[in-house]
């Protein structure tokens, strides 16, 4: 079902200012924002069961939850724009349509989590949407949206895909070199400048003005009852119609496809898809008819939704070719920091490298397979089992294609 | 070869001061501030800004060459890089890439001998809806063909 909680302004033409957002709605969620507690507003997040939008899907309001009692002391809340894992360009439309609907849910989100300092990072490569963003800032801080309750700043990044891993964010943010961090076995909130934080995807936090202006039952009459509301789905690869369209949650895959998608290119037949940003498992094209766009169903089918941003390949695409394209990138990407990750992903690219030139034996494909597994679960963040399932899922759905390039 | 900032990026220095509690977390922005001041990160550059937040050059060269966008030695006038990821190959950037790298007389990674043009391939730009995405300096140009590319060089020469 197509949907319009996020992407209602897309459309309209100069929506990007604040006159125009305004005359539509935006800062509409305000007057109710305000006339509830900050613990009232994150109880309606909870309640909305609104998960996170930037690949995992963990419960935002639960995370907001973790945030320890009140002092003196600061807060931050620090929204992710780094939109960098390919097949997802999402974010960016929010950034480019609607950059008030981010301020709304900045404003409210801070409220109910007493945070007066907020920071957005933006990835380095989005030069335009950085500065429509700023633009959109001053106009806020001019209007007196910003400045009394809440500060923003957008801090850009620099070309580092790992940097949207959140701990290597904060590492980013505070001027390091974007590291992941060692996480704690229990729950606690994230930390920068030494104080706690909450970090959440652009998306997410667009979602939250919904929530706020019209209940959270509201936006639970979309979606699916684990995989409550809506979510910004992308096309992109061998698909006529290509783009960011808005969908409830449970929504046919096929449908999406067919309907809105108007089907693979040129008619040629679907090979596979990959669902939610490339270091999601691969699913053959003969599958797609029984996935429904939403965590559980994803997951049931060994694969993940993670960001929504569906890549699609027709027949003629060689899937080793398409795995060797992720693993260079992957093997680009590692920050450096764990040698199974720096190690595994340089060698599984120079391996299937060998194989694509055809001097690759039988073996060489299993030896993929064991390095996948001696990457998977030993590393600081998910990156490396990320590349690793990725690699295992293209290989296990079209073993025939990898073993026919090896001769011996 | 002394470096420092123009006044108007000293006094956007002292704003930013404002914007964070640490002096070391205004790491990038000063470095895109050098580099859009100067077109790259010289040393002395970083030796410069590593006495303005309190720190080693070390430090600065370690996190500045941790992030692809930072160069290091000038480049030429125009940057154009070459999105080289899933999407973007399946929408035929390879191709797009030879045409570059044909029109232009050079390799990726090289600068043409007139110091015009540096030709990069980049991972993922986060343009895959409109893939094969090419980014000229700082704008994103989607679903380029050769006959694009062909009229935005004649126009980048001119
Ligand atoms: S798994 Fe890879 S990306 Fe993650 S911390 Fe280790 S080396 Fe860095």
């Amino acid at each position: 079902m197509r949907c319009s909680l996020i992407s209602r302004l897309f459309s309209i033409p100069g929506a990007h200012t604040l006159d125009i957002a305004k005359a539509n709605g935006r800062y509409g969620s305000l007057p109710r924002l305000f006339s509830l507690t900050p613990e009232a507003v994150t109880e309606e997040v909870v309640k909305s069961g609104l998960r996170g939008k930037g690949g995992g899907g963990s419960p935002t309001g639960e995370k907001w939850l973790l945030m320890p009692p009140l002092d003196d002391k600061p807060r931050y809340l620090v929204v992710n724009a780094d939109e960098s894992e390919p097949g997802t360009f999402k974010d960016r439309q929010i950034l480019e349509y609607d950059p008030h609907l981010l301020i709304e849910g900045m404003i409210a989100s801070a409220y109910a989590l007493h945070v007066k300092h907020a920071y957005v990072y933006i990835r380095g490569e989005y030069h335009f949407w950085a500065a429509r963003f700023e633009t959109a800032l001053k106009e806020a801080y001019g209007a007196g949206l910003l400045g009394k309750r809440l500060d923003i700043t957008l801090h850009r990044g620099a070309g580092a895909y790992i940097c949207g891993e959140k701990t290597a964010l904060l590492e980013s943010l505070e001027g390091k070199r974007g590291h992941p961090r060692l996480k704690p076995h229990t729950k606690e909130p994230e930390w920068l400048f030494g104080h706690p934080a909450v970090v959440n995807n652009v998306e997410t936090i667009a979602s939250v003005p919904y929530i706020i202006e019209h209940g959270f039952e509201a936006y639970r009459a979309f979606g699916t009852p684990q995989s409550p509301g809506t979510m910004l789905f992308g096309l992109s690869g061998h698909v006529t119609n290509p783009g960011i369209y808005e969908l409830a949650f449970g929504t046919s895959m096929q449908w999406f496809l067919d309907e809105i998608g108007g089907g693979v290119k040129e008619g040629k037949a679907l090979k596979a898809i990959v669902p939610g940003g490339s270091s999601c498992s691969i699913l053959k094209g003969q599958h797609i008819p029984n996935v429904t766009l939403d965590y559980e169903s994803l997951k049931c089918s060994n694969s993940t939704l993670g960001t929504g941003g569906m890549i699609i390949m027709d027949e003629t695409v060689s899937i080793p070719k398409a795995m060797k394209n992720l693993l260079e990138f992957y093997h680009h990407e590692s920050c450096g920091q764990c040698t199974p990750c720096r190690e595994g992903t340089g060698w599984m690219d120079r391996i299937l490298a060998k194989v694509l030139n055809g001097r690759g034996k039988r073996s060489d494909i299993d030896l993929l397979l064991e390095i996948s597994m001696t990457m998977n679960g030993k590393t600081i963040c998910v990156f490396a089992p990320a590349v690793a399932d990725m690699a295992v899922s293209y290989i296990h759905a079209f073993p025939e294609e990898f073993y026919a390039l090896c001769p011996s | 070869m002394s470096f420092s900032l123009t006044p108007e990026n000293e006094t956007k220095f002292e704003h930013l001061r404002t914007r964070y509690p640490s002096l070391r977390a205004l790491m990038l922005p000063v470095l895109w501030m050098v580099q859009e001041q100067e077109g790259w990160v010289s040393s002395e550059a970083m030796e410069y800004l590593a006495q303005k937040l309190s720190i080693t050059p070390t430090e600065v060269y370690s996190v500045a060459s941790f992030y692809t966008m930072f160069h290091f030695k000038p480049i030429g006038t125009h940057h154009i890089q070459v999105c080289k990821t899933l999407s973007c190959m399946l929408g035929g950037s390879e191709s797009i890439l030879a045409y570059l790298e044909k029109t232009l007389g050079i390799t990726c990674g090289q600068t043409t001998p007139d110091g015009r043009f540096t030709l990069t391939q980049v991972e993922c730009l986060g343009a895959c809806g409109g893939a094969p995405c090419v980014c000229i300096d700082t704008t994103y140009y989607e679903s380029v063909s050769e006959a694009t590319l062909s009229a935005l060089l004649e126009e980048l020469r001119s």
